[in-house]
Formats: C-alpha cells, structure tokens, sequence
C-alpha cells in the first residue's frame, strides 16, 4: 500500500473508457492545490490516459500501484 | 389492480407506454392494469431537430405534436411534473399536489443541460440542446462574417455524444456554402486525449476533423469562461480565445431524482440489462437518466423500451422478466449539410463508421419524418 495521505478515494472499477478518467478530472477540478486523489480503474486505457493527462495538467503522479487487473494511481494536484 | 406510471413524455417513456397499452390490451380492458404517462408539458419535441434548427433548416411544426396524439388511447396522460417519487409509499408527486400510485415505476425524464455549473458559460456561450438555445444560435451564425467559432465539450456525458462533431462539420458545410470559410477559423475541443470518448468514433472522426482545415484540441477540460475577454481557462492551463463559443454545457438528472434518493453520483443506478433500479424494487429506469456506459441518445431509449415494456408485461402476468437489454445504440453522423455516415453498436461489438454519402443523409432525413412513428411504437 502506498504511503502517501489520500485526501479523497474513487471508486471507478466497472467504469468503462474514458469513464475513470473523467472521474479523475471531475475530483481534481473540485480539489485544492496540494490535494492527493487516488483512482481506482479497471480500464486498461488508464494506464495510458491517466499519466498523460496528469503530466499535460501539471500535476504530479505519485504512484501507480497494481493489484490483479485493478489499477490504483495516486495523483496530487500540483497548481 | 396494475398501477404503471411511467415519468417522461420523451421518447423513452412514450414508446414504453404504447407498447404495454398495445401488450395489455385485454388486460387493460378487464381493468386489471392501468398506465399512466406524466409529464411536463402537453408537447411532444423531437430533440435531434435542435441541431437542424441552429441551421434555420427545420421549424417548430416539424418537431412538435402533441402528446396526446402519440399515445395509444388506453394510456392515461397526465400533465404534472413531477415533484417527487415517495419510493416508501409507492407513489408520485405532481407540481399540483397530486399523488399518483404506482405498483410498478419507470423512469424516462430525461436529462437536462445545467450550463451554470460552468462559469461563464450561460453568459458567454452558445449551445444547441434546447429550442431556445438552437434557435439563438442559428442567429448568431447568419449574422457571424468572420473569426474563431470553437465547438467545445465540457460536460460528458451528454446527449447525442456525436452531435459535437455533426455541428462542427456543419459549420464547415455552412460557412462553406456561404463563401465565407476563408474567414472563419473552426476550432473543437474534447476533454480526453482524443476527439470522441467511443475509440473507433475518434479514430473515424480525426482526419474527417483534419481534411476539413477543423483545429481540435484535446485534454481540454474547460474551468471557466470570461466573458469579457473571451476566453475559455481549462484545467490543463491552457487559455483558448474565441468569437463564437459553442460549449455542449454539463448534464444532469432532473432534481426530483436526487431530491428522492434515486440518485447515485448524479444519475440513477440501473442494471446494465434488466434495466431495473438498483436498490428499488418495482422501478425501472431508461433513457438519459440512468447510469449506464451507453450513449444518451434516443435510439438507446427507444431500444430500451422494448426491454422495459416486455420485462413490465411479464411481471404483471405473474411470469420472470426475461427480456435484455444488451447496450443497442444506432446513431446518424452528419457530415456536412448532405452527406452523413452511421453507426450501429453494443455492449459487445464496437462501432465501425461507414463512408459517408448522400444516402444516409437521405435516410436520416427521412428518419426525422418517420420519428412519430417510432414514438407511436409502430417500427
């Protein structure tokens, strides 16, 4: 498990692309700078549309942790 | 005795109710179900003419009739929006107080654009998803001689997901037909790393978008708009100007549904086949409220219906509700101002656009006269 304190926690397995992602920015849109969200996705796609709109935002992407076919990215709102 | 109150007068909840009248006749006539349609207006409005109407191509008598007229006589209409849905007594409450019981419940409101959740938007911005808002727009355009037009998506999910794409290919047709391409520059924005949220929609749409001179800017979540300057600020931090901001504003469930605990993170939690209300027994939903991965588009509500009235049909016979609903989608994509392409998709099996001609333009032209007969459950 990560290390990191998690300020707000979602849920998006089951959810289809770009499902989760939307997810996420719909969180970080409603975070304060500084804020650290974990997404939880079972979409393939995440791994790759999640860290790249992380790194266009200007966000920071703490970490990417695997578990079976369910992925966990930790992202903090950097501006 | 059956009490079936369907809430919406949409295409969802129109074919619903013509197919149970048309299933249950006799048992209708030995007054042993009854069915009911509440909603809130005493018309009927075809929504896919808004996208026509922002063109001065279509006109009220084109996209109206009254309810009354679609419905099969043995539905009870009632026009009263509805205020709340009592799930503990089994009941639905108008605007005018009153209580309408139900034994079985289904859900076709649809969805409604809620541009103020985006600053600046209602203030700055031009959209198409209401008579109003289309019928501005088509203003806005015949007097617009020149500069930047963006077509922006900023809520998804939302209704008809290609229509973004059908406006700004049309404006291309538009400004095109009127000699005046050269001096407007067209710009469309999509809040993901790609211009549709369906893969094979986007990877169908890039160089259509591309082969047109049509700028698109993706990753591009719109925060806030100011009016003043003219200015859409995104979540990425980026600024983008305009002259003519077409936003396809956020979505939402009508209040009653979350106001009665029918709700989950904004829309209602349905069973990707039954259709049935998660939590609730005795409620189905259909349509752009619920939750589903599928499109919101009429095709969906209508397909969905079929599910939905055979699933109610059975139920009121004593016997399983066996019918699935397995995620059908058909959509017209118009292209330009005479030429449009299809597709056609589910749960299981992408989309695969066609080359768009003439033909399905045609068809889809024709379609919007033969809706009636859709809403009527005829085809």
């Amino acid at each position: 498990m990560t290390q990191f304190a998690v300020d707000r926690e979602i849920d998006a397995r089951g959810s289809a692309c770009p499902g989760p992602l939307m997810e996420l920015i719909r969180a970080m849109k409603a975070s304060r700078k500084g804020q650290v969200v974990a997404l939880l996705s079972e979409d393939q796609g995440s791994k790759v549309d999640v860290p790249q709109w992380v790194e266009k935002a200007g966000h920071k992407l703490l970490a990417v942790e695997e578990d079976g076919n369910v992925t966990r990215f930790i992202v903090q709102k950097a501006r | 005795m059956h009490d079936i109150v369907i809430a919406g007068g949409g295409v969802g909840g129109t074919v619903v109710a013509n197919l149970l009248a048309e299933e249950l006749a006799p048992e209708i006539s030995l007054g042993k179900v009854r069915i009911r349609l509440i909603t809130d207006r005493p018309e009927h409005v075809y929504k896919p003419a808004f996208l026509y109407l922002a063109f001065g191509r279509t006109a009220p008598t084109a996209y109206r009739r009254p309810q009354r007229e679609l419905l099969h006589p043995r539905v009870e209409l009632v026009v009263d929006p509805v205020l709340a849905v009592d799930t503990s007594q089994r009941r639905v409450i108008g605007d005018s107080g009153q209580a309408y019981a139900y034994s079985r419940l289904v859900l076709a409101p649809g969805a409604q654009v809620v541009p103020e959740r985006t600053p600046g938007l209602a203030e700055a911005g031009e959209q198409f998803y209401t008579e109003e808002g289309a019928a501005r727009l088509y203003r806005r355009l015949e007097g617009f001689t020149g500069g930047s037009v963006v077509v922006s998506v900023i809520g998804v999910p939302h209704m008809c997901p290609v229509a973004p794409l059908e406006m700004i290919f049309m404006l291309d047709a538009f400004f095109r037909q009127r000699g005046r391409r050269d001096q407007v520059e067209l710009i469309y924005t999509y809040p993901i790393n790609r211009v549709h949220s369906n893969p094979a929609i986007a990877e169908w749409a890039a160089p259509e978008l591309e082969s047109r001179g049509i700028r698109t800017e993706t990753f591009f979540n719109v925060e806030r708009i100011d009016p003043q300057q003219k200015v859409i600020e995104t979540l990425e931090g980026t600024s983008l100007p305009f002259d003519l901001l077409i936003g396809i504003p956020e979505h939402a469930a009508p209040p009653f549904l979350e106001s009665s605990g029918l709700t989950d993170a904004g829309w209602v939690p349905t069973d990707r086949h039954t259709l049935r209300v998660k939590g609730h027994e005795g409620i189905y939903a259909l349509g752009d409220v619920t939750d589903l991965p599928v499109s919101k588009a009429g095709s969906v509500a209508h397909y969905q219906a079929a599910t939905v009235a055979a699933n109610l049909a059975a139920e009121v016979r004593g016997l399983p509700p066996a019918a699935r609903y397995q995620g059908k989608t058909f959509c017209f994509i118009e292209t330009g101002t005479d030429q449009a392409t299809f597709v056609e998709f589910d749960y299981d099996h992408p989309p695969r656009p066609v080359r768009p001609s003439r033909w399905i333009h045609w068809a889809k032209m024709a379609y919007n006269q033969s809706y009636w007969l859709t809403a009527r459950g005829v085809i």
